[in-house]
């Protein structure tokens, strides 16, 4: 019976569970992602070949070439992997805990929250909204937004623990009323506020700055570092929560830890892009069948993720006549993909 | 057929009870459904909870498992109220298996039995040869080894309630609580299962369950719990306790108790309204 039990590797104190095909699909992911990166840097008006990109990156480029990729360049292709990563352990995340593949940062609220936020603030003139976007910008207004739906709806579906489907349901209602409430603001607003607040409303990765891009690498680095820790308490909850608790699991904490880590990084996401969908969906459900998981995997996750959304922004950017919004991508790529699923768990 | 359990480590207390309750009230929100009951696990023994529908017999069991916290009174697992325990010192102890568990789609076997380490794993030390000692030894101690690259939900109801309880095994507690373990099976996989749990109870093992069949409960345990409305009405060898008064009161069945003709213990036969022929 020897092959069946998985074997473990053990390293000094560490010991793991050693799964090569799971090992070698992130590594693939990563390569996949870095090679997708450097020629996202490399596209442009002023055009760069790979090897130079990657030159420049590890510090041996021209100086031409550095001020165009580390200055102009740089922070859009960062931001578009950074949110890539959020978004995609956000899914699954969120995922696991309701144990249901079609929650999301999406259904659960926070992206229709802080579009209608952002709405709100860009069509309703006047002293406060103009007050609030000076002082704290239209990201910030909007990522509080995200995080204030998000909150309100895990504390409308809490009832003695979190139930997965009630989470869903509360999620989604509040989901339509905020974008009720964002439709209603966009067909009374001024039709030149419109075009700013759809434009925002889409995601887009177009024109990061530094200091945008740099909020939201160490607000994700942070909140990676919580949900590492706290993921291997998360390994029985996929039992269920009385089979957790049986193996010691204080599952009621662990399950808040992790689920406002992921409203937090789909925050981080909303702020750094605006709200790109499907990402968080689709990248958690691609993982689990690449890598052959039950369960959502989380670094896999991270760099599905990753992948899809640097991967729309470069087609976005290059392979269509005109250059569209990365959120519009990945609605190209995602809706189909929901579809699929569906479709696939209806014939089961 | 089993001669050791599966960590190999007997029990420690054979006199005092591990487990029992101490005056505990438990309730859902305003709902008290157990009011100051007081009871004692005896150690070494299959002790079978049974009682009426909503009689609160799994209450009982949550109670004792501490997966419900009772608004007064405590629990108490090797002489400390197991309130205080750290639950992760709590699930080395004991092992819970809870009412009809679900495994995600496509996890094998392998996988699930390996979860029931979790209590004796860290952060750094997440799997160490131990580990897949004990979980080879749980497989074949329920007779699933050869299942175990099989996916959990591709298996008969009987079949995955053995992997379960292998999984609570490789937890590596001596003392086991089972929430109906025999609920959805048919009456081979139901026998299956108990026969399973009573190769556990010779290997050494404690075990707490909850049944609602009448006969399996005599046949399998040494130790009933008969409940009715939250409180216990008879607790003791079933040869003692089933009587067809007792039975009368606590399900308000109509039944005559007589020798089971193939074993040692009673054997009930319920009396309804229609084909009978009483003399």
């Amino acid at each position: 019976m020897k092959p069946s039990v998985t074997p473990g590797v053990r390293l000094g104190q560490v010991s793991f569970v050693w799964r090569p095909w799971i090992v070698s699909v992130s590594l693939l992911l990563a390569a996949a992602t870095f090679l997708v990166f450097c020629l996202s840097i490399g596209v442009g008006d002023f055009p760069i070949g790979l090897p130079q990109v990657i030159a420049t990156i590890v510090g041996r480029g021209e100086q031409v070439d550095e001020f165009v990729i580390m200055d102009l360049r740089m922070p859009r292709a960062l931001a578009g992997v950074v949110v890539g990563i959020a978004l995609g352990v956000s899914g699954a995340l969120t995922q696991s805990i309701a144990r249901n593949p079609l929650a999301s940062p999406d259904v659960l609220g926070i992206t229709n929250g802080a579009g209608a936020v952002a709405v709100f603030l860009v069509t309703v003139s006047g002293g406060t909204s103009a007050a609030i976007v000076d002082s704290v910008g239209l990201s910030a207004a909007a990522l509080m937004g995200g995080l204030g739906t998000g909150l309100l709806v895990y504390f409308l579906a809490w009832r003695r623990g979190i139930d997965g489907l009630r989470l869903i349901l509360i999620g989604i209602s509040v989901s339509a009323v905020m974008e009720a409430l964002t439709t209603w603001l966009l067909v009374t607003a001024d039709i030149r506020d419109v075009a700013q607040a759809q434009a925002w409303l889409v995601g887009s990765l177009d024109d990061r700055s530094w200091d945008e891009v740099q909020v939201a690498v160490w607000g994700a680095l942070v909140l990676l570092v919580v949900v590492t820790t706290a993921a291997f308490q998360f390994k029985p909850m996929h039992l269920g929560d009385d089979v957790a608790a049986g193996l010691g699991v204080r599952h009621s904490a662990v399950r808040a830890v992790l689920l406002l880590c992921a409203v937090l990084l789909a925050g981080v996401a909303v702020s750094a892009a605006g709200p790109v969908p499907f990402v968080a969906l689709v990248a958690p459900q691609v993982a689990m069948r690449l890598a052959r998981c039950p369960t959502p995997p989380l670094v896999a996750s991270a760099l599905v993720g990753a992948l899809l959304l640097t991967g729309s922004d470069l087609v976005a950017r290059t392979a269509l006549p005109v250059s569209l919004p990365v959120g519009v991508v990945t609605a190209a790529i995602g809706g189909p993909f929901l579809v699929y699923l569906l479709v696939r768990a209806n014939r089961r | 057929m089993v001669t050791q359990s599966v960590t190999g480590v007997e029990s420690e207390s054979d006199h005092a009870s591990r487990l029992a309750a101490r005056g505990v009230t438990v309730g859902y929100g305003a709902r008290t459904v157990i009011d100051d009951l007081d009871v004692a696990i005896p150690p070494g023994v299959i002790t079978t909870i049974i009682g009426p529908n909503g009689c609160g017999k799994s209450t009982l069991l949550r109670t004792l498992s501490r997966l419900l916290k009772p608004s007064k009174g405590t629990v108490v697992l090797d002489g400390d109220d197991i309130a205080r325990l750290r639950t992760r010192d709590v699930a080395r102890k004991l092992g819970l298996l809870p009412q009809a568990p679900v495994a995600p789609e496509g996890l094998t076997v392998a996988d699930l039995v390996a979860r029931g380490r979790h209590p004796h794993q860290s952060w750094l030390r997440q799997w160490s040869s131990d580990d897949a000692d004990v979980v080879e030894r749980a497989l074949a101690m329920t007779g699933v080894s050869d299942l175990a690259d099989r996916p959990v939900d591709a298996l008969s109801g009987g079949q995955r309630q053995r992997v379960w309880i292998s999984m609570t095994l490789a937890q590596g507690t001596d003392l086991l609580l089972l929430d109906e373990p025999t609920t959805y099976l048919d009456l081979a996989h139901a026998m299956d299962v108990l026969d399973l749990v009573d190769d556990l109870h010779e290997s050494g093992c404690t075990v707490v369950m909850v049944l609602h069949d009448l006969n399996l409960a005599a046949r399998y345990s040494d130790n009933l719990i008969v409940m009715r409305e939250g409180s216990i009405l008879a607790q003791g060898h079933p040869r003692d306790v089933l009587t067809a008064e007792l039975l009368q009161e606590a399900f308000g069945l109509n039944a005559k108790v007589i020798d089971d003709p193939v074993g040692d213990r009673p054997l009930i036969v319920p009396i309804g309204r229609t084909h009978v022929q009483l003399d």
